[in-house]
């Protein structure tokens, strides 16, 4: 600690400062406890891919940390597996995903939010019984409609049926409303029009919830399972999470440290996204709830 | 029809032209481009009582397009679809499909596997439902404090919720299996002789992707209670610990009725999430659902009856898709009713 701390008037606080010493090491053991449960499997993960070929993966013999540890895995994984052809799918279709999601439900939500035009109940009612149906329960019509436009077995299927979602709308519409009117009013009456309003002050005031529907497209367009397991068939279009299940029951299962290597790598990219907003994810948590 | 009356006001008036080029615009007359551009950008104008109306009526319309389209063709449609779908014998890569009147949903109510399916499912959500609403409520208390490196731990109980569940169900897969870290430890430990059959004994399947459900949903949950709890005023629980409560009278007397909206809510969206599993059957049971698909829930039965390329019938899995809307219909309602109580 450097001597600025020790100013009469503390700047940082003391240990004791946080409670009785024996609730405070009782609260970190549980901290602690948590936290081998929570992240243990995911780092055992990491661990085990980072084993060399002579260690054990499994059994009694296997060590938690590796002795050798050595990139072999990474390398074989790329090299006896699509990989990057499975990133650049998911990427495609999260990419896309992003896009659409954020064009249209900032042009719906924004006019969702404006009052004075007819038929904003009718437009209301739609939305909301558009999240009525669990994915699960319209998915055979949905492949069906996917089917007739000749879309098996493309990404743009994939994509297509969650190009905009109405929570996204609604989200947006509660940014939109967040805005104060006096503001809009002055825009006004220095000449903005409508497109300058929503794009010069609309659009900058809502950048927490163009994040939020930022992250939550491109988590759920990654991480998504079932519905690119229906509509997928070639392994040429399979995005990652495809290809990592596949990987578990083909012939590759064999060494673990491989399909390991594949979850690392699949977790990255949303990691460095939690690391870089996390902020906003956990804005994200919340504004889930408007779903209901 | 206000609008088309507003519709003829002079041309000058419109602030959607004026906004490009304030100033100039007001003079010269509006150009092909200019009106083409108005035309797609929407101007209001105050009428009497001070709310915008739109110059054309079907603008609105035009910036909302996409996404009516988009939640009626790909959201309301489909459900309408299931319901026609569901008296047919259509095949899920197409052909001739004939009208079958309720002969789908006769043969659902005779379908042992039907029942077994929605047996599992039910059970998904009882027994992952009140564990849902209390787990995460402890942590969010656990780390609700403001201690240091906290940030660190909430991040922490976070990452699972990131990882996707396939990536989870992997990780899970080898942490149960036979000869994975669990069993070895347990077996390092003398507290058992052999491997307890997470992966292959059905019902063991079933609990285990209950686990894996509750585990990666903690901390999506925690920072949902995280909101909550801190609208619970700080000076209540000093009361109460002034007047001698305990942390555990506390907990019922003060942070369980404070957060109590909060408990509905998590109840009813891990209620239907329950209904939805399919990624942690597929992932730990593998690609049947368990032993002789004992462990499927109606997701997974969907997919297997309706969607399954050969021997599928997308008529029958339709039928299936309205049970498991009824089930998450019958669910919500249940859970408003049960808001509605709680709140008189």
């Amino acid at each position: 600690m450097t001597t600025a701390v020790d100013k009469p008037r503390r700047l940082m606080p003391r240990w004791r400062d946080y409670g009785r010493p024996r609730e405070l090491v009782l609260r970190y053991l549980l901290l602690v406890f948590v936290l081998f449960i929570t992240v243990g499997p995911l780092l055992w993960q990491l661990l085990s891919s980072l084993k060399g070929p002579t260690e054990d993966v499994f059994g009694s013999g296997a060590s938690l940390f590796p002795h050798h540890p050595s990139l072999r895995a990474y390398r074989q994984v790329f090299d006896q597996v699509p990989v990057w052809t499975y990133i650049r799918n998911s990427f495609f279709v999260a990419v896309i995903s992003i896009a659409s999601q954020l064009v249209f439900s900032t042009m719906a939500g924004y006019m969702l939010s404006k009052p004075g035009w007819k038929g904003r109940k009718l437009v209301w009612v739609v939305l909301m019984a558009s999240m009525m149906f669990p994915f699960e329960s319209i998915m055979v019509s949905l492949f069906l409609s996917i089917r007739d436009l000749g879309l098996v077995d493309n990404l743009v299927g994939v994509w297509l049926p969650g190009f905009v979602a109405a929570i996204n709308v609604l989200i947006m519409r509660a940014a939109f409303l967040a805005v104060p009117r006096e503001i809009e009013d002055a825009a006004m009456l220095d000449g903005a029009g409508e497109w300058k309003r929503f794009r010069y002050l609309y659009l900058p005031s809502a950048y927490g919830a163009i994040l939020v529907v930022t992250i939550n497209t491109f988590i759920s367009a990654w991480d998504d399972f079932l519905w690119p397991l229906i509509v997928l068939r070639t392994e040429d279009h399979f995005t990652l999470t495809l290809g990592l299940s596949r990987l578990q029951s083909s012939s590759f299962g064999y060494d673990q440290r491989l399909v390991m290597a594949g979850s690392v790598i699949s977790v990255i990219p949303v990691l460095v996204l939690f690391i870089i907003t996390q902020r906003w994810f956990y804005k994200g948590v919340s504004s889930g709830a408007v779903k209901l | 029809m206000a609008q088309h009356t507003l519709d003829q006001a002079p041309v000058p008036a419109s602030p959607g032209a004026g906004a490009l080029s304030p100033g100039t615009s007001s003079h010269r007359p509006p150009g092909r481009l200019r009106r083409a551009l108005r035309s797609v950008v929407p101007g209001p104008t105050a009428d009497a009582g001070g709310a915008a109306l739109y110059r054309r009526w079907w603008l609105p319309w035009l910036w909302m397009a996409p996404a009516i389209v988009g939640t009626t063709v790909f959201g309301v449609f489909p459900f309408l679809n299931t319901l026609l779908v569901s008296f047919t014998d259509a095949k899920p890569l197409g052909g001739t499909y004939n009208l079958v009147g309720l002969d789908n949903y006769t043969r659902m109510f005779g379908d042992s596997d039907f029942w077994l399916a929605t047996r599992n499912s039910v059970l998904y959500a009882v027994i992952v439902v009140p564990l849902m609403i209390l787990l995460p409520l402890l942590l969010a208390i656990l780390v609700e404090k403001n201690l240091p490196g906290i940030g660190f731990f909430r991040s922490a109980f976070y990452t699972p919720v990131l990882a996707s569940s396939v990536v989870v169900g992997l990780s899970w897969q080898w942490l149960l299996s036979d000869q994975g870290l669990a069993n070895t430890w347990l077996e390092k430990a003398h507290i058992i002789r052999e491997a307890i059959p997470f992966l292959s004994d059905s019902w063991l399947i079933l609990l285990s992707a209950m686990g894996l459900t509750i585990w990666k949903g903690l901390g999506w949950y925690m920072i949902f209670y995280l909101a909550a709890l801190g609208n619970v005023p700080k000076e209540l629980h000093e009361a109460a610990a002034v007047d001698g409560a305990g942390s555990i009278r506390r907990f019922w007397h003060i942070t369980v009725p404070g957060v109590r909206q909060s408990m509905m809510l998590v109840g009813t969206l891990t209620g239907i999430g329950s209904l939805r599993v399919f990624t942690e059957i597929y992932m730990l049971g593998g690609s049947t659902g368990g032993p002789g698909g004992a462990d499927r829930t109606l997701p997974f039965y969907i997919r297997d009856v309706g969607l399954d390329p050969l021997t599928g019938n997308a008529g029958y899995g339709a039928a299936v898709s309205v049970a498991l809307f009824a089930l998450t219909l019958g669910l919500t309602l249940l859970a408003q009713r049960l808001t509605k109580e709680d709140e008189s």
